[in-house]
């Protein structure tokens, strides 16, 4: 579903992805860990192109997504990402807030994407908070209003860039069931985090950063208990 | 000597209407100022070089010239080339001259205005939109300008104030302003202190009514604030 073939990305002279090559099957839930600094953020950010690749290839289901050719907008509509810092637009209600892109980028009546919204608020469970905006809202309900308003778009793929990192700790089991939930269902996913206990639970695959390359991929059992690279074992016996 | 009060109480007909024209010309070049500032800024920020070169070059201008020269460029420059151009004599009326150069002058000050107001809004909201699948146009129309706007009222309330005083500078083209008012109200009674403190009182009472309108519509929107 997902090909990277040699990706590499620099901001000026600092080379954050080193060479990444990965694929990532249909419904598969990788989870992405490793040191801050180790890229990991960059490398889900390149694969909705929210940052350019500086070279290499990212194929999704065959379109090759770094091709200046490529329509970003539409690939994007099947790429969900939700973002550490929820980035919930401050200015729109929780159900406008899920609505929009429906309305606006699918064309759909005001109607029917409300309906959608609402839909979506129910399965998130936050229905009662519907016509509240977002300042109104805990973090980790704002964080679910945000899975939601992802989720709007159909997408075929989800990104989380490190989604509790932001919570308070009583926060962060609700919007981790959300995502649970969301894996059960069969979503292909791709998850940035630092909560080893969720890696475990429903990571297929768990892939460990360091210095802009993949040092090490194993399901999650063999990684985190038997891991082979030397840095691997570093990173997690300073974590567990 | 005394205070003499009836040469302005003499003259409050008078007065009042120009301070009637200096309203219109405010309100006309802050709304054409609104709209020019909106477009420059979205220029100004555009990652496309002519835009930024353009709109560079506009605020630089307009900015660092004096709105002085700016209306004598408008209401006599430009005609000479209009007319050498057409081989016709082109004249604006003065209320035109004077609307297009504060108009200019504004939108200049706006712009810078509307492109403070768009780069404070984090970074976040612009991935988001794009995230979902919008376009760089759709994210700065529903996104990006919505919150942009809110936050750029008080500033543009200073504007509004700003441009009504600097408005009395379009007596030098003889439009019948306020401050015009009062020029030929002193050259007739021989009593500018008088009429000049008369024509102070004036602008300070439009100055401080929009203050307060402005921070009433301040308290307001904060109130409805969701930007934080």
């Amino acid at each position: 579903m997902i090909t990277v073939n040699n990706l590499k990305k620099n901001f000026g002279a600092l080379e954050v992805l080193r060479g990444i090559s990965c694929q990532i099957a249909h419904k598969e839930v990788v989870v992405v860990i490793g040191p801050s600094g180790s890229g990991k953020s960059t490398f889900l950010r390149c694969l909705n192109q929210l940052e350019e690749a500086t070279a290499g290839e990212i194929f999704i289901e065959d379109v090759n997504i770094t091709d200046p050719k490529t329509n970003i907008n539409k690939v994007r509509e099947e790429v969900g990402m939700v973002f550490q810092r929820f980035n919930l637009f401050p200015h729109k209600t929780a159900l406008q807030n899920v609505a929009l892109a429906p309305l606006k980028v699918r064309n759909q009546s005001p109607q029917q994407a409300e309906e959608l919204a609402m839909k979506l608020l129910v399965r998130v469970g936050l229905e009662d908070k519907a016509h509240q905006y977002p300042d109104k809202l805990s973090g980790g309900q704002q964080q679910r209003v945000a899975i939601a308003r992802a989720l709007a778009m159909h997408p075929k793929i989800m990104l989380f860039d490190e989604p509790t990192s932001a919570l308070d700790p009583e926060m962060v089991g609700e919007v981790l069931e959300v995502i649970k939930d969301l894996a059960r269902e069969g979503m292909t996913m791709v998850v940035v985090t630092h909560e080893m206990g969720f890696a475990k639970e429903v990571g297929d695959r768990v892939l460990f950063m360091d210095e802009g390359l993949i040092v090490e991929e194993a399901p999650p059992k063999e990684l985190f208990n038997s891991p082979k690279n030397k840095r691997t074992q570093a990173f997690l016996s300073k974590i567990l | 000597m005394d205070f003499r009060w009836n040469i302005i109480t003499n003259n409050l007909p008078f007065l009042f209407k120009g301070a009637s024209i200096t309203l219109q010309l405010t309100i006309i070049s802050v709304a054409i100022g609104t709209v020019i500032g909106l477009f420059v800024s979205l220029m100004r920020v555009s990652r496309f070089k002519p835009f930024l070169w353009l709109s560079m070059s506009y605020i630089d201008f307009l900015r660092g010239t004096p709105l002085l020269v700016q209306i004598f460029l408008v209401h006599m420059g430009f005609p000479q080339i209009l007319t050498e151009l057409l081989g016709t004599t082109i004249k604006f009326p003065v209320f035109v001259s004077a609307i297009i150069a504060l108009s200019l002058n504004s939108g200049a000050y706006i712009a810078e205005i509307f492109r403070g107001g768009i780069q404070s809004i984090e970074r976040g909201q612009m991935e988001a939109a794009r995230s979902l699948g919008m376009t760089y146009g759709q994210a700065m129309r529903y996104i990006i300008l919505p919150q942009a706007f809110k936050r750029s009222i008080p500033p543009l309330g200073n504007e509004f104030i700003a441009i009504l005083k600097d408005s009395s500078l379009v007596s030098v083209i003889a439009l019948q302003e306020l401050m015009m008012v009062g020029r030929i109200i002193a050259g007739r009674s021989f009593r500018p202190f008088e009429t000049f403190v008369g024509i102070a009182i004036f602008y300070l009472i439009m100055t401080m009514t929009i203050s307060q309108l402005v921070s009433y519509m301040e308290r307001r929107l904060g109130k409805s604030d969701h930007c934080q």
